[in-house]
């Protein structure tokens, strides 16, 4: 599996370190309900198709990635840095 | 036998290597079968489950049969390939799966119990009586599996991996391949050319035939010549491309040194992961057997593999040969043999309406039904029609036509497709982004579709890279593929579709019988295709025997999933640097060679070495040492090196709330100069890591992990900036390996360091200041692990070792010396400090006593989730120490007094423990349900594991010194 960091280029994935959905990216704001943060912590999709998930560039720049890619057809569709992610 | 004139081996350079003992001549190019083929040894294995005497059935690494052991003066590798081995002066070979000699395998008695040994068998033979099945059955099963030997002993042998890129992979170097890399080469391309032979050539080499007007081997050298001399091509022979996996990465096998004596620092494989824009799969095709009644026998072949040892190596492996074939490619090999002075008995097409004049009798729509000869063929009996007849033969060459080699195309959940025409399953279009197969891997069965096929796909590719270039495709024959399928002749008794498995048509019809209908679950019971070879030539011949069973088409059966790696891959290659001392890095710490001068032994902790205590002439136990170590730093002073802690230097405006967003407490609100400690939650509320840190200026902190958390700290830290507050003005980077650091812990501690500073030590508890040393600028902290007087001195790393070793000669001028972990645990353990045995990753700070440390003024990572019920509140496990009188140990659980033993009784267990010197008992570090309201308590501690049932004392986790005195004298 090959992965293109935006800093680095396309690096073999022995590189990364992988951490989970980007759903970790949307931490609930301070005193935001339990029902929230145990969404936040635990409950994923586990989506068959396209997904967004983390990975750090641990073996290159210390970059976290935010990388777009199909589980069913392992196509990576994009990476940006989670520093300066659009949305 | 040999035959002059033919034959690519080196006739001026004779080899010798021994088989089963006796010594045997072959030529430099010998395979260790086309060499034993020569000194006409046809029996060289026995079947897996039969114990069937068997022979030589191919050219190549689909071999099923000839599988053998090679000895080494390191090691003894199983299940080699006979067809792969190369000769080569001293080599040493066995036959294995036998108990006795080859030719006297007592389990050849399993042939005659077969009719108890059918598919399935071990369900259904051993059900009964029931108590013999451990007793006795399954030993002698076990006994009885199992494929080869090995030495019992470490192979010392040197292997490899390594990565490398290309533009362009040329998978085979057959006319399909060689015309690829050719086309690819010319282009500039940066190409990699891989063939699983030791020489380049593929079929061309045995099958012989012109291109371009020239011989087939001429083309071949001069193809060979100019890719040799293009920079951008790398050939890599003897290398077998066995998985294709996402994003143009290829794992390859390259054996490196296995076909010559082995000596110091040559490999003997090398694995290989390529990556590669653009593949081309040009593996060729293997040929299929025929399933007929005793079709095992040595001395029957494949038709390719007869005429590969006779073009390639020379080498007739009959005097007598017959053919069996239902393909016209298959009657060059009898032409060949007559042209090269062989008598061949007959030709036996199964197709009515084949071509029936030839230099030999033609029977056509006849087939084979039988065969004789126990250890080596004798004789076949045909049917043609209603008549049976026996010719007398000592080598059948058979063909049931040709499969293209197509796994790597499903190596991604890819599918083959079934052609009708071909009667074979052709890849699948784009089954592997960016590999396209080409020639007979494609179903191009002539070397006209293979030269064509392969310049495309290359063409294809050199477009795509942007670049250009016109190579013209040579003439060659085009003759059209015409077969009638033949999987199975018709008959009573047994007829091999795996020979490596010993799986006939009968299993494969039994296991439709009884339910088995899909290919998968035939396949499990009858163990088709589950052998070293993987069915890689009977597969397809056994889903073809299941669709007529299930009464199914070919196609609607399909075929089992194809799986990594190609051919096998043994696993000293894939791990290869990874064994003993390779296993993991080593990292040193400065004053280890100094540690060591003293004789202590190394401990590893976070990959660090770190001295484990350091003995003292007399001291016969580590315990001696290390109640010793104690007692010096609680008496005078003790100097250890504290370097593998983890080091964050952090700058910025935003720094310090930075760091009161990742740790519970505040470290915004901390004068410049001082020192703190710091607790750090993950997000769900547990305990992370514990650690120091330091304001070194008003913008400018650094951050003390723990050994083993070091990195992963750093990647929390990096994750909350980048994620949550990255345009906050913080940035941070690890200086762990930057710094020496010592610690320097006693009562003696300050005499020694302003002594040796020069300059009288005066710096209040948790606080930090620069430092010369001799010159060099470090820092000093006063800081405490041990619950003494304590300070960390710390300078560039270089400056490490000198540093140590005159902190320890100063610190033995004062009845002090070096410490070791040993003594720094009891240390710890003496003063309630927890590590990493405590804060274990199910913790929270409540669990720890720390919960005053959650900042209520603030946001903190962990904060909330730490609110969550059950996280908090008596019915946690929460940190006390324990006292008793006798060992204790960690791992035991803790009960009360005059309850079971049992799971559901359990109050708690224990995580640390340690002889302390200085208490005159044993304590623990242990987390006991509501355990701080059962200070004063006795608990019942139980290890069963190492027999241990005592009572102790429940008492605060601070042993030593409670009121902090000494820590800050």
């Amino acid at each position: 599996m090959r992965l293109t960091c935006p800093l680095c280029g396309e690096r073999d994935r022995r590189e990364f370190y992988y951490y989970g959905a980007e759903d970790y990216l949307h931490r609930p704001a301070e005193g935001a309900p339990l029902a929230e943060w145990d969404n936040y912590l635990h409950l994923r999709d586990n989506p068959a198709g396209v997904t967004k998930d983390l990975w750090y560039h641990e073996a290159g720049c210390s970059q976290w990635l935010l990388v777009t890619r199909n589980t069913v057809t392992h196509e990576i569709l994009g990476a940006e840095l989670v520093a300066e992610r659009k949305a | 036998m040999r035959i002059d004139g033919k034959g690519l081996i080196d006739r001026t350079k004779p080899v010798r290597f021994r088989f089963d003992g006796k010594d045997y001549a072959g030529y430099k190019g010998d395979t260790l079968a086309s060499a034993l083929l020569a000194n006409d040894v046809r029996l060289v294995g026995r079947s897996f489950k039969y114990h069937r005497p068997r022979g030589v059935l191919t050219s190549g690494s689909e071999e099923p049969n000839a599988l053998v052991e090679v000895v080494g003066p390191s090691n003894q590798t199983p299940n080699v390939r006979a067809t792969m081995q190369e000769v080569f002066e001293g080599l040493v070979a066995q036959s294995q799966n036998r108990l006795g000699s080859l030719r006297f395998d007592l389990l050849a008695v399993n042939d005659y119990l077969s009719p108890f040994l059918s598919a399935g068998f071990y369900y259904k033979t051993f059900m009964w009586p029931r108590a013999f099945w451990e007793g006795l059955y399954e030993p002698l099963i076990r006994r009885a599996a199992g494929l080869g030997s090995l030495s019992g002993k470490h192979d010392e042998g040197t292997y490899e991996k390594a990565f490398a890129f290309c533009d362009v992979l040329v998978i085979g170097s057959g006319p399909a391949g060689l015309m690829a890399a050719l086309t690819a080469g010319r282009s500039g391309a940066d190409v990699i050319l891989c063939e699983e032979s030791h020489t380049l050539g593929g079929r061309l080499l045995s099958d012989g035939g012109t291109i371009g007007g020239v011989p087939a081997g001429e083309w071949v050298a001069q193809v060979v010549a100019e890719l040799q001399a293009l920079p951008n091509v790398r050939i890599m022979p003897r290398t077998t491309v066995t998985g294709a996996y996402d994003h143009g990465t290829y794992g390859a096998l390259e054996r490196v040194g296995l076909h010559k004596p082995a000596r110091p620092n040559l490999p003997r494989e090398c694995f290989w992961r390529i990556v590669a824009k653009h593949a081309v799969l040009a593996s060729g095709a293997l040929e299929r057997p025929v399933a007929f009644e005793n079709n095992d026998r040595p001395g029957i072949m494949m038709a390719s593999a007869v005429r590969t040892y006779l073009n390639r190596y020379g080498v007739v492996p009959g005097k007598r040969v017959t053919v069996f074939a239902n393909t016209d490619q298959a009657r060059a090999v009898a032409r060949e043999l007559l042209s090269a002075g062989v008598q061949v008995a007959a030709i036996i097409d199964p197709r009515p309406d084949a071509f029936s004049v030839e230099d030999c009798p033609v029977h056509v729509g006849a087939e084979v039904i039988d065969t004789r000869g126990r250890m080596g063929l004798r004789g076949i009996t045909v049917r043609k029609g209603s008549e049976t007849f026996e010719i007398e033969t000592d080598c059948l060459a058979m063909s049931g036509g040709w499969n293209p080699t197509l796994h790597l195309t499903c190596h991604m959940n890819g599918r083959p497709r079934w052609s009708e025409e071909l009667a074979a399953f052709v890849p699948m279009e784009g089954a592997v982004p960016g590999l396209v197969a080409v020639g007979a891997a494609n179903g191009s069965f002539s070397t006209h579709g293979a030269l064509t096929t392969g310049h495309a796909a290359a063409m294809r590719a050199v477009e795509a890279l942007g670049r250009k270039v016109s190579v013209a495709v040579p003439e060659a024959e085009d003759m059209p593929y015409r077969l009638k399928a033949l999987w199975a002749v018709e008959g009573k008794g047994r007829a091999w579709l795996d020979f490596a498995n010993d799986v006939t048509t009968k299993d494969v019809k039994l296991a439709a019988q009884e339910g088995f209908r899909s290919v998968e679950h035939m396949k499990r019971y009858t163990t088709q295709g589950m052998a070293p070879d993987q069915g890689k030539n009977s597969n397809v011949a056994a889903l073809a025997v299941l669709a007529d069973a299930t009464g199914r088409g070919i196609a609607e059966t399909g075929v089992t999933t194809f799986r990594p790696p190609y051919t096998p891959v043994s696993i000293a290659a894939m791990g290869a640097g990874g064994r003993a001392e390779g296993f993991a890095p080593q990292r040193f710490l400065t004053s280890d060679q100094a540690s060591r001068d003293r004789g202590a032994p190394m401990i590893e902790a976070g990959l660090w070495y770190r001295p484990s205590y350091f003995p003292k002439p007399g001291e016969r136990t580590w315990r001696e040492a290390c109640d010793r170590e104690v007692t010096m730093v609680r008496q005078a002073v003790g100097i250890a090196d504290v370097s593998t802690l983890g080091k964050i230097d952090i700058q910025g405006k935003d720094a310090g709330r930075f760091l009161d967003f990742v740790y519970t407490n505040t470290f915004s609100s901390l004068p410049v100069g001082r020192v703190r400690y710091g607790l750090m939650l993950r997000e769900d509320g547990l305990v992370l890591d514990d650690g120091t840190s330091a304001r070194l200026g008003q913008d400018h902190y650094l951050m003390t992990t723990t050994t083993a958390a070091a990195g992963l700290v750093m990647r929390h830290l990096d994750f909350v900036h980048q994620a949550f507050c990255s345009d906050w003005q913080v940035r941070f980077i690890s200086v762990t390996e930057s710094w020496a650091q010592f610690a320097v812990a006693g009562p003696k501690a300050r005499a020694l360091l302003s002594g040796y500073l020069g300059q009288p030590v005066d710096l209040p508890f948790m606080s930090v200041a620069p430092i010369k040393v001799g010159g060099v600028e470090g820092r000093l902290f006063r800081i405490s692990f041990s619950g003494e007087e304590g300070y960390e001195i710390a300078v560039p790393t270089r400056y490490g070792e000198a540093l140590f070793r005159d902190l320890l000669a100063r610190a033995e001028t004062m009845g002090g010396g070096p410490y070791g972990m040993e003594a720094l645990n009891v240390l710890r353990i003496e003063k309630g400090f927890i590590t990493h045995a405590e804060i274990h990753g199910r913790v929270t700070a409540h669990d720890i006593g720390m919960e005053k440390m959650v900042s209520v003024k603030k946001d903190c990572i962990g904060k909330a989730a730490a609110t969550r019920p059950g996280l908090w509140g008596p019915e946690r496990e929460q940190l006390v120490g324990l006292k008793a009188q006798g060992p204790i140990s960690a791992g035991a659980h803790l009960f009360v007094p005059g309850t079971e033993v049992h799971r559901e009784t359990d109050q708690g267990y224990v995580t640390s423990v340690c002889w302390s010197p200085t208490v005159g008992a044993w304590l623990g570090l242990g987390f006991l349900k509501d355990g701080r309201a059962r200070l004063g308590e006795k608990v019942r501690l139980v290890d069963h594991l190492r027999g241990l049932d005592v009572i102790c004392e429940v008492c605060l986790p601070v042993f030593h010194d409670p009121e902090g005195e000494k820590l800050r004298a």
